[in-house]
């Protein structure tokens, strides 16, 4: 069996960063990855990107020595991805600060509505309600980071964290202050409109948690496969047949629920920006879908049913 | 996106990218453009004259806004077409989103909005500065879109914004907070609970926040300017880094 050669050089500066002879030909990407970090120990695996063109996309950890387009010298260009920190970490501490934050302010604790309100409660039984839900959502969230996805990425730059974390904390404090103030006026159509906001809110819960349980069945524990996800016996799931990332309707759903509920315009703003970031979202995973399948199903829509 | 494409003459302005686009920019999207960029000159030329007239008739700065904010309002909020031109122009939309919005904020919400505040010196600061920019910037510009750009423009694009920038910031930064008493005792532009919206907006706070705003944005900006005078005017290679 003849071994392979691996020089490995920066993208950038074509600088020669390492060598490695003896490179069985059935190593993969991320077993030369882990070589490389031997000699430089602060690029750990999950911050490079190596790839056969300095310019050209990443190579995924998968991929084969002895398949790709090279001779027993392989070149490959290496780039700096930066400070790595895994979605998990970044999931959970993004949605546990929504979670404490808005009990801050449910609970008045002192320094954000004056003395006289301190720790008091509030007379509306919608803010209880509200704050149920609010912190049943992210509870919710909380949980199904860590036991119901599969995530294709263990990592992603650094610095999301902190611009994910504003996003979230700011807005959950922004919207927390309104409906927890002394202040707070309630929905204009009284318990109708709580009733119906409610109802919303749950059934759009339910049916995210579906599709987030039917997305994880599709692929095996520890496997990165895609496929196409279809409806199941849930009837939750059979948005599928109409949009391609029903999680991401009945995410919006519940916060359309949340907004009716609480009345509250701050919490319309937020569910505003999160439909125009899901929409993204969900358009480019559309377009990935088509791209990889021949036969992707051509009555879905990315995630409003016909519309977007 | 390494060193940027110049073009033989000279008279490239990589950041505008305007010339290695150029050649693909329609004979209509030319005129249009040198029409406007000709007009702005114009415009800020007369308001630098009738600023200067103004100072030299009456002896004081007091009354001089009142004197031109027609003019000023006119040729400032025409400006908001930059943006739509970046489509065509290959500026940073945002870049020049910031910019644009900023100017339109200073005047309308601020200078218009707060009478009070108009005789203050700070306002003749950052108009003076405003003025000498914009009548830099659009003759840099209609030049550099008939081919036929004069070294001297180049060189007072990007070296005036040195001094310029930061002065103008001055002059902006004092005028907010020279408004901020009379703001605060009008409440004017300000929500106040409760109501049935359930929020709340207190302009006095959002001055200071956009006060605060300066700190991170305008060494971003100005470094920026830098980087761009280091790569046209000393044709410097700079790697900047990736994503």
């Amino acid at each position: 069996m003849k071994h392979y050669e691996v020089e490995i050089l920066d993208a950038k500066t074509r600088e020669k960063l390492c060598f490695l002879d003896k490179v069985e030909p059935n190593a993969t990407i991320a077993e030369i990855k882990t070589l490389f970090t031997k000699s430089h120990p602060q690029w750990y695996p999950a911050r490079q990107s190596l790839r056969l063109d300095p310019k050209g996309k990443s190579l995924k950890d998968e991929d084969v020595l002895q398949n790709l387009p090279v001779g027993t010298t392989a070149t490959l260009y290496f780039r700096d991805l930066g400070a790595q920190i895994s979605w998990v970490t970044v999931f959970l501490t993004e949605y546990a600060g929504p979670l404490l934050i808005y009990l801050l302010f449910y609970f008045r604790v002192p320094f954000i509505y004056g003395p006289k309100y301190d720790f008091t409660s509030s007379r509306h039984s919608v803010v209880h309600l509200a704050c149920i839900c609010h912190s049943f959502h992210y509870v919710k969230r909380l949980l199904e980071t860590l036991f119901v996805h599969r995530f294709s990425h263990g990592t992603m730059p650094l610095r999301n964290i902190f611009k994910n974390c504003t996003y979230y904390w700011g807005f959950a404090a922004w919207m927390a202050y309104y409906i927890n103030h002394p202040l707070y006026t309630p929905p204009a159509y009284g318990e109708d409109q709580v009733k119906l906001a409610l109802i919303i809110f749950l059934f759009c819960q339910l049916g995210n948690f579906s599709i987030h349980i039917a997305l994880r069945n599709l692929r095996p524990a520890g496997s990165k496969t895609r496929k196409i996800p279809y409806p199941t016996k849930n009837p939750f799931t059979w948005l599928f047949l109409l949009v391609s990332c029903p999680n991401y309707t009945y995410e919006v759903g519940s916060w359309i629920g949340f907004t009716i509920m609480t009345q509250c315009l701050p919490v319309a703003l937020f569910s505003l920006v999160g439909f125009v970031q899901m929409t993204i979202w969900a358009k480019g995973k559309h377009r990935s879908y088509l791209k990889e399948f021949r036969d992707y199903p051509a009555l879905r829509s990315p995630i409003v049913p016909f519309l977007l | 996106m390494a060193a940027s494409e110049e073009d033989g003459g000279g008279s490239g302005s990589p950041e505008e990218k305007e010339n290695g686009k150029k050649r693909s920019l329609g004979a209509l999207a030319t005129a249009w453009l040198a029409f406007y960029n000709i007009a702005m000159t114009a415009g800020w030329l007369v308001l630098a004259i009738a600023m200067a007239r103004f100072y030299m008739q009456k002896g004081t700065h007091k009354g001089l806004y009142r004197s031109i904010q027609k003019t000023l309002k006119f040729f400032q909020t025409f400006a908001l077409l930059e943006v739509v031109h970046c489509a065509v122009v290959r500026t940073s939309v945002l870049v020049t989103g910031v910019q644009v919005s900023s100017r339109i904020f200073m005047v309308w919400f601020i200078t218009h909005s707060i009478k009070q505040i108009q005789n203050e010196e700070s306002v003749i600061l950052f108009l003076v500065v405003w003025t000498v920019t914009e009548i830099t910037r659009y003759s840099f510009y209609t030049f550099s879109l008939l081919n036929h750009l004069p070294y001297f423009i180049k060189w007072a694009r990007y070296n005036f914004f040195i001094i310029l920038y930061p002065v103008g910031v001055a002059g902006e930064l004092l005028t907010i907070y020279a408004a901020l008493p009379y703001v605060k005792k009008t409440g004017m532009f300000s929500l106040r609970l409760p109501n049935k919206y359930n929020v709340s907006f207190d302009y006095y706070y959002f001055l200071i926040i956009i006060m605060l705003s300066y700190i991170p944005l305008f060494p971003q900006l100005y470094l920026h300017m830098l980087r761009q005078r280091r790569k046209v005017l000393h044709g410097e290679v700079i790697i900047e880094k990736d994503d």
